[in-house]
C-alpha cells in the first residue's frame, strides 16, 4: 500500500526523553512513522532503543517532549492506542501454563473480543503462524522460533493498526530467523505499520523502508538502509586479516589506499568504490594479509562510521 | 488488518471488566491443574485431623476432657487449621505467580500491552487469590464437617474468615515479591515468619497456655485475629463476644486494605516504569 504523504504520522516524536533517575535513556530524539511503512531503530544494546518502544506502546511514560501515536496522547489515552497495537516484546511472554491456542483465546478477550470471535481469529492466525498443527501443545516444550511466531501471531490478534516488534530474531537460528522475515514481509505487504528494533543490520535492510541509527540515547542518522549507505560508508569494503602481532606494526604503510580506514582489534577496514583494486594494490605493496575479503558496505559500516564503534559488541 | 486505522473495534474494557479478564485468564489455566489440586485439598486436612485432631485429640481429650471448655480437641484444632492454611495458600499464591507474571513469563507484562490497566492485572490477580482461598476453605470445611469437627451451621461465615486471612498475608507478599528481581528471600519468610506463626498463633492451643510475658506478641499476628474469628465461626460463639469479632475482622480487613494497596501500587510501578 503507498504512503499517503497528507496522511498524518501513526507516531510523532519531538525531543522524547526518558530518565530514569539520573540515567538518561532516551535523549530528545525526533522521528515520524508513515501508515503503512517499515520503520527501525537500529543500535547496539542499551542505545534507547526498548525505552523508546515502551513510550509508543504506552506502558512507560515518557519524561519529556512530545509524542503521539496513532494521533492520540499516550500520557491521556494509552488504553485506547494499546487496543489497536500488536506488541512483540524483547522476551516471548507467552502463558506457559496455556496451550498455544489457549494463548490467544485468552490474550483476545483483554481487547474485548466475544469468545466466538477469538476463536475465529485464533485459527486465522495460527495457519498463518504455521502453528496449527501445535495447537493443542503446551508453549513450554516449543522451539525459540515457535515461540517467537506464537508471540506475533499473538500480537495480531486484536487487527492491529500497527505492530511494535522489539528484537524480534534476537537468539534464532538463522532459519527461524528467515521463516520469520517472511511472515512478517507478507504482513508489511498487507499494509501492516512495522515499527521494530534490531541490533542485526541485516534484519535492518531485509524488512525496514526507512530507518534511525540510534546510539547512547541519541538517534545518529535517518534514512533508508540504502541512502544512509551511500550517504556514510563508500560502495564496497575490503577486509584484511594480517598475522597476531602485524597490525600493530603497520603504522601507516595502508594510507592512500582507500577513502577511509577503520582500524578493528581484528582486521582493517579500507573503504573503496572498488575493493578487488584495493587488495591488490595491498599486495603490490609487499603487504601480505591472511585473507582478504571484499564486500559490499552493509549498515554495520554506517554504524562504525557514524559511532566509531561495532553494532555487537 | 487495515490501514491505517478501523473503526469497528470493540469498546476498551472498563477497570472492573479489565480485571475480570485477569480472573478468566487465571482460571483458565487452572482448569488443567483443578482435579490435582482440588484432590490435595481434600486430602490435606484429611490428613492433619486424623493425625492430630483424632490421635492426638484421642488423648487431649481422655486427660482432660475440659481442657478446651466443653469442646473436642478436634473441634477447637479444625478452625485454626482453616486459618493457618489459608495464611499458608494466600503466601504462596502471592509469591511465586507474581513473580512469574512480573519476572520469568512477564505475563502480567503481556496483559498490559492490551488496553488493560496495570491496576487491573493487580485487582484481578487478588481477586483470583480471593477464589482460590473461598474454594479451598469451603472443601476444608466440607472435611471438617465429615469429621465432626464443627460445632455450628455458623462455621460457613468461617469462609471469609479464612478468605480474610488468607488474603492479609497475601497483599503483603505480593507486594513485596512484586520488587524482587529472584525469590531469593522466599524461604527465609517462609521460615522465619510464616512458620512461627502458623504454631504460634492460637492454631493449635489458645495463646494463654503461652507464657504471660509473650502472651502479647501472640495479638500482633494476623494469624491469630483470623485463628480466633474463624474459630468464633466454626464454634457458633461469633455472637458471644460480638466487639472481640468486630476487632478481629477489623484488623484482617485493614490488612487486607493496606497489603493489596501495596501490591497494585508495586505493581503498577513494575508494568509502568
Amino acid at each position: 500500500m503507498p504512503i499517503d504523504p497528507a496522511s498524518p504520522s501513526l507516531i510523532h516524536a519531538r525531543a522524547l526523553t526518558k530518565r530514569f533517575g539520573t540515567f538518561t535513556a532516551v535523549d530528545a530524539v525526533d522521528f515520524d512513522v508513515a501508515p503503512g511503512e517499515a520503520f527501525g531503530f537500529l543500535g547496539p544494546n542499551g542505545a534507547g532503543k526498548t525505552s523508546t518502544m515502551r513510550m509508543i506502546g504506552c506502558t512507560s511514560p515518557s519524561s519529556g517532549g512530545t509524542l503521539t501515536v496513532l494521533g492520540m496522547d499516550p500520557a491521556i489515552q494509552g488504553p485506547e492506542i494499546r487496543s489497536r497495537l500488536g506488541v512483540v516484546p524483547q522476551a516471548d511472554t507467552l502463558d506457559e501454563e496455556l496451550t498455544v491456542r489457549e494463548n490467544l483465546l485468552i490474550y483476545g478477550r483483554y481487547f474485548g473480543l466475544s469468545r466466538s470471535e477469538c476463536a475465529r481469529r485464533a485459527d486465522e492466525l495460527l495457519d498463518f503462524a504455521q502453528l496449527t498443527e501445535r495447537r493443542d501443545s503446551l508453549v513450554e516444550p516449543l522451539s525459540g522460533g515457535m515461540k517467537r511466531r506464537l508471540t506475533i501471531a499473538r500480537s495480531l490478534i486484536n487487527e492491529p493498526d500497527m505492530m511494535l516488534l522489539d528484537e524480534p530474531t534476537t537468539g534464532l537460528d538463522p532459519q527461524a530467523r528467515h521463516l520469520l522475515w517472511d511472515r512478517l514481509y507478507r504482513l508489511k505487504q498487507r499494509g501492516v505499520t512495522l515499527v521494530l528494533t534490531t541490533h542485526y543490520m541485516d534484519e535492518a535492510e531485509q524488512l525496514c523502508d526507512r530507518l534511525v541509527v540510534m546510539d547512547k540515547a541519541r538517534i545518529v542518522a535517518e534514512g533508508s538502509p540504502r541512502s544512509l549507505i551511500d550517504q556514510y560508508s563508500t560502495r564496497e569494503v575490503a577486509e584484511l586479516r594480517f598475522p597476531v602481532g602485524v597490525q600493530e606494526t603497520l603504522d601507516g604503510k595502508l594510507d592512500g589506499l582507500a577513502d577511509r580506514i577503520e582500524h578493528l582489534p581484528d582486521r582493517v577496514l579500507l573503504y573503496a568504490e572498488d575493493g578487488e583494486a584495493v587488495a591488490v594494490a595491498v599486495h603490490e605493496r609487499g603487504l601480505r594479509p591472511e585473507t582478504v575479503l571484499v564486500r559490499r558496505s552493509t549498515l554495520e559500516d554506517v554504524f562504525l562510521r557514524l559511532t566509531g564503534r561495532s553494532l555487537i559488541e | 488488518m487495515r490501514v491505517p486505522v478501523t473503526t469497528n473495534r470493540p469498546d476498551v474494557p472498563s477497570p472492573l471488566a479489565g480485571a475480570l479478564h485477569v480472573f478468566e485468564h487465571r482460571a483458565y489455566a487452572y482448569r488443567r491443574a483443578f482435579r490435582g489440586s482440588l484432590f490435595s485439598s481434600f486430602v490435606n486436612p484429611a490428613l492433619f485431623l486424623t493425625a492430630m485432631g483424632l490421635g492426638l485429640g484421642g488423648i487431649v481429650n481422655a486427660r482432660s476432657p475440659a481442657a478446651f471448655g466443653g469442646i473436642t480437641y478436634i473441634q477447637f484444632l479444625a478452625p485454626g487449621l482453616l486459618a493457618g492454611s489459608a495464611m499458608q495458600q494466600g503466601f504462596f499464591e502471592a509469591s511465586f505467580p507474581v513473580m512469574r507474571g512480573l519476572v520469568w513469563n512477564r505475563t502480567f507484562h503481556a496483559m498490559h500491552a492490551t488496553p488493560i490497566g496495570a491496576q487491573a492485572v493487580a485487582v484481578g490477580t487478588l481477586a483470583w487469590i480471593a477464589f482460590r482461598l473461598a474454594l479451598v476453605s469451603a472443601v476444608f470445611m466440607l472435611v471438617a464437617w465429615v469429621f465432626g469437627a464443627v460445632a455450628s451451621p455458623m462455621v460457613v461465615l468461617g469462609i471469609p474468615a479464612a478468605v480474610l486471612t488468607g488474603l492479609a498475608f497475601a497483599g503483603g507478599m505480593g507486594a513485596y515479591m512484586a520488587t524482587q528481581r529472584r525469590p531469593d528471600k522466599f524461604s527465609a519468610i517462609f521460615r522465619w515468619l510464616i512458620t512461627p506463626l502458623f504454631l504460634f498463633s492460637g492454631t493449635f492451643f489458645p495463646i494463654d497456655s503461652l507464657p504471660a510475658q509473650i502472651r502479647p506478641i501472640a495479638w500482633l499476628s494476623p494469624l491469630w485475629h483470623g485463628v480466633e474469628l474463624t474459630r468464633a465461626a466454626s464454634l457458633g460463639t461469633l455472637l458471644d463476644d460480638p466487639w472481640a469479632a468486630l476487632a478481629h475482622l477489623t484488623v484482617l480487613v485493614a490488612l487486607v486494605a493496606v497489603g493489596g494497596w501495596l501490591f497494585i501500587r508495586n505493581v503498577e510501578r513494575k508494568l509502568d516504569a
